[in-house]
Order: C-alpha cells, then sequence, then structure tokens
C-alpha cells in the first residue's frame, strides 16, 4: 500500500506564534502527508511523540530565538534514541548566518517565512522517499 | 524473519521504538504483519480495553488526559489508540489529539498513538484492534481507544473494547437526538462534559430518560456522570465508573462472553477480508473484464448477472485449490 509520510509538528519550547505551523500543517495534510500536531513540547516531548509515532519527519517551528539551543538538540535526543533516520525540518524567523550552523549540528532543511509551500513540501517528499518531486 | 522476530522479541520486553514500528508495519499492511499479530495473539488478553468516542470537541481527548494520569497514580500502565480522520481525497490527516495530553510524570507507563481512520487495510476496527493488542501485549495493563463518534467507526470500535464510554456535551441536542440510533446505544458509560455550562443536567436527564427504556446489554444499567475534564471535575468519578463496568463484567463470565462475541465477528471479518483480496486481485488481473463492462454498457447483460457469474467463477476455482488462503495467515 502507498506509503504515507508521518511528520510529528511542533512548536518549539515555549514560543506562542502558532498560526504559521498550522498553516504548514494543514498544507502537509493537503499533500497526503499524515500529520501530528503536538503543540507547544520541548525537544525531550518531542522526540517522545516522534518515537511512539514511528515520525519520518519532525518539523519545528520557532520565532522566538531558540533555535540554535532548543533545534539542535532536538537532532540529537533522536540520535540517542537510535532515530537517526527521522529527518528534523526547521521553519520560522532565522537569521541566514546562522542556517549554516543548524546544518552543521544535524537540522536537514531550514524554511524561512518567504519559503513557497511546494518547497516544503518538495523538501520533505525528496528527503523521505528519496525520489525527486514530479515536476509539473 | 529473524529480523522481525527480533523486532518483536524487543518490543514484547517494552522498547518503545520496536512496538512503533509494529504498529507502523501492521497499519500499513506490510508482509511481515502476519507473523507480528501470530506472534502477539497469545500474549494478549490481559488489557482492560476502553472505548471512547462522541461528537468532534465533546473532550474526549482532555478526558482521556485525565483518565491516563488517574490510571497511572494507581499503578498502572496505558496505551491509547487516538484516531482521527483522514481526507477522502488526499489521503491526508491532521492527527490532533496528542495537544491534550501532558504527561511527563509518567511517561515510561504511557504509549501513545495517533492514528488515521482512513489509512487502514480492512477497515478501522482491524487496525484499531490491532494495534491495541499488540500494546496489550507489550505490557500495557489498560488500553484506551479514542475515536470521533460521528459515522460507523464507534461502531467498530464497540467491536474492539470491553466498556464503551460516549462524551457528549450539553449541546449535543434534545431528548430526540438521545433516542437516534447508533452513538447513544453502543455506551456502557456517558459522560456530559463540559458540565460547568447551562444545560447539562436537562442532557444528563435526557440520557437517563432514554436508557430507561433501552434493553439492558449484560444486564448493565449505564451510568451517567457530569464531567467539566478542564476542570477536573467529575473526573474522579468518571474513573471509578469504569471501574464499576469493569468489575460487573468479570461476574458471571460477562467479559468472556463479550470477548467471544467479538472474537467471532472478528474472524468473519477476517476471512471476507481475505476473500475479498484475494477476489480483487483476480478481478484487476482479468483481461476480459473490459469486455465484459462493454456488453454490460451496450445492456446484453446486466450488472447483477455478471456479478454473480464472476462470484460463481471465482468460488469454482477457490474450491478447487484448498489451502491457497495460507499465504495471507
Amino acid at each position: 500500500m502507498e506509503r504515507r509520510i508521518r511528520v510529528v509538528m511542533a512548536k518549539l519550547g515555549l514560543d506562542i506564534h502558532w498560526r504559521g505551523v498550522l498553516l504548514v500543517s494543514q498544507f502537509l495534510k493537503d499533500a497526503g502527508m499524515e500529520v501530528i500536531y503536538i503543540g507547544n513540547k520541548f525537544p525531550e516531548q518531542i522526540v517522545e511523540a516522534a518515537i511512539e509515532e514511528d515520525a519520518d519527519v519532525v518539523g519545528v517551528s520557532t520565532l522566538s530565538g531558540n533555535h540554535l539551543t532548543l533545534g539542535p538538540k532536538v537532532v540529537e535526543l533522536l540520535k540517542a534514541q537510535g532515530m537517526e533516520t527521522v529527518k528534523v525540518f526547521m521553519g520560522g524567523v532565522i537569521p541566514p548566518n546562522h542556517i549554516p550552523i543548524l546544518k552543521g549540528k544535524g537540522i536537514h532543511e531550514v524554511f524561512g517565512p518567504d519559503t513557497p509551500m511546494q518547497t516544503i513540501i518538495d523538501g520533505i517528499k525528496t528527503a523521505i522517499l528519496g525520489t525527486d518531486p514530479p515536476t509539473g | 524473519m529473524k529480523k522481525t522476530d527480533r523486532l518483536i522479541e524487543a518490543a514484547l520486553a517494552g522498547d518503545k521504538l520496536s512496538i512503533a514500528r509494529m504498529i507502523s508495519l501492521v497499519e500499513r499492511g506490510d508482509d511481515q504483519a502476519g507473523r507480528i499479530l501470530e506472534k502477539i495473539y497469545p500474549q494478549s488478553g490481559g488489557a482492560y480495553y476502553i472505548g471512547i468516542t462522541g461528537p468532534p470537541g465533546a473532550g474526549k481527548s482532555t478526558i482521556v488526559d485525565r483518565l491516563i494520569h488517574l490510571f497511572c497514580v494507581n499503578g498502572y500502565s496505558v496505551g491509547v489508540i487516538a484516531i482521527d480522520p483522514s481526507s477522502p481525497f488526499t489521503g491526508g490527516s491532521l492527527l490532533g489529539d496528542r495537544i491534550r495530553i501532558n504527561r511527563d510524570a509518567f511517561k515510561e507507563d504511557v504509549f501513545f498513538r495517533s492514528m488515521s481512520a482512513g489509512r487502514v487495510m480492512g477497515g478501522l476496527s482491524r487496525t484499531a484492534k490491532d494495534a491495541s493488542r499488540i500494546l496489550d501485549a507489550c505490557g500495557k495493563e489498560i488500553v484506551i481507544m479514542e475515536t470521533v463518534g460521528v459515522g460507523q467507526s464507534e461502531l467498530d470500535i464497540a467491536q474492539a473494547t470491553d466498556t464503551i464510554m460516549v462524551v457528549v456535551v450539553p449541546e449535543s441536542g434534545d431528548n430526540i437526538q438521545t433516542l437516534k440510533a447508533g452513538l447513544m446505544e453502543i455506551g456502557d458509560i456517558f459522560a456530559v462534559n463540559k458540565s460547568d455550562r447551562a444545560g447539562a443536567e436537562d442532557m444528563a436527564s435526557s440520557i437517563k430518560a432514554m436508557l430507561d427504556l433501552a434493553p439492558l446489554k449484560m444486564d448493565w444499567h449505564p451510568s451517567v456522570f457530569l464531567t467539566a475534564a478542564t476542570l477536573n471535575q467529575g473526573v474522579d468519578e468518571l474513573y471509578e465508573g469504569l471501574w464499576n463496568h469493569y468489575r460487573h463484567l468479570r461476574k458471571e463470565d460477562r467479559l468472556k462472553l463479550r470477548r467471544k462475541n467479538q472474537l467471532r465477528s472478528e474472524l468473519v471479518r477476517k476471512v471476507d477480508e481475505i476473500v475479498f483480496e484475494s477476489l480483487r486481485d483476480r478481478m484487476n488481473r482479468d483481461e476480459n473484464l473490459d469486455l465484459l463492462l462493454e456488453d454490460i454498457w451496450s445492456k446484453k447483460t446486466d450488472i447483477y448477472t455478471a456479478a454473480r457469474n464472476i462470484a460463481d467463477q471465482w468460488k469454482a476455482g477457490a474450491s478447487g485449490k484448498h489451502g491457497h488462503t495460507d499465504e495471507m495467515s
């Protein structure tokens, strides 16, 4: 049967800006993914959810400046739990010079506020299904 | 097979990642699913299975959160399967039950899994039942299945649990709504949640009036509770109500009877599934199907006769090679 991508979506830590993450969640749902929205959670809880939900992808949204501290912690904890195949995507307001640092620490991709939705969808599909998205 | 057996062993020993993987494989209808379920079955049956259903927004997930807490405080380990609908158009889903769950203190004792209703092969009941059986076998003493009661899915859940709790709100309707078929017929326990709002007492009275006239199932008078889960009101009583029903079932072999009845329908459904899959495979491979469709379209034959002929041919073929269903088990 068709492989459905399971995505755990979270607001990283204490950050009330939830509109963006819900919008992205909705579009991922419309792209045929199974989105598990868990609300505001810290890295330990996010990883706990990723394990129990057998997630392919963890999406964290942050606009509060905690990306350099809490973001890489999600990647570390996933590794420690034997979930290194899970891809971590980050979205939100991230200073451009921080993106290489985050990627160096294992964040698969970082999407800023002006990212087209299709780029996010294709980025996830390519990372998980290993194929380039169909053109057109 | 070695790999599957190692996975099963780790899951039975309580490894969360292995439990999660097994549920995915079974949910997906993977080749390993059969072996997993065969190995799991003998280890299952010890848990108390609770179904929670009701209209969207009634507060089911919040009640589940409170119940998880109470079960854990009392020393029980809990598994939850929370089912949300999926899109009939894209197959996608947004599963949001987990957001209500706050349980850091007891996280080792709890396993919470979100499931999309449309994902499942062979119906919701099968996958939800299989997943809860996995949680049971892997050591969860309480298994909760939560589903939105808007169609027939709540009836599937009724076929998979020992106790059904129906959650409604004061605004769920007048006494006519309580008389309608479906949701209100399956409850062993009712919770009128958000009871801090107006009309809660009236709603509870309507349900009680309906229940007074309804036939008893297993000599049980369903109980009705007023709860306000976010305020943590009435939840202790609800928790006790669950155990009251469970104790009632344990008397006079009622639990055994209920589960055996469920097992009977499950067995029939499984055979249905196997036959259906085999028949559909055969039809998909049948090159004559297009020709037959032409005949039906041009009214040379009719769809009823054609369908019966196909089924008869299949029956004749199937009876000639007994045991070909072994591969499905």
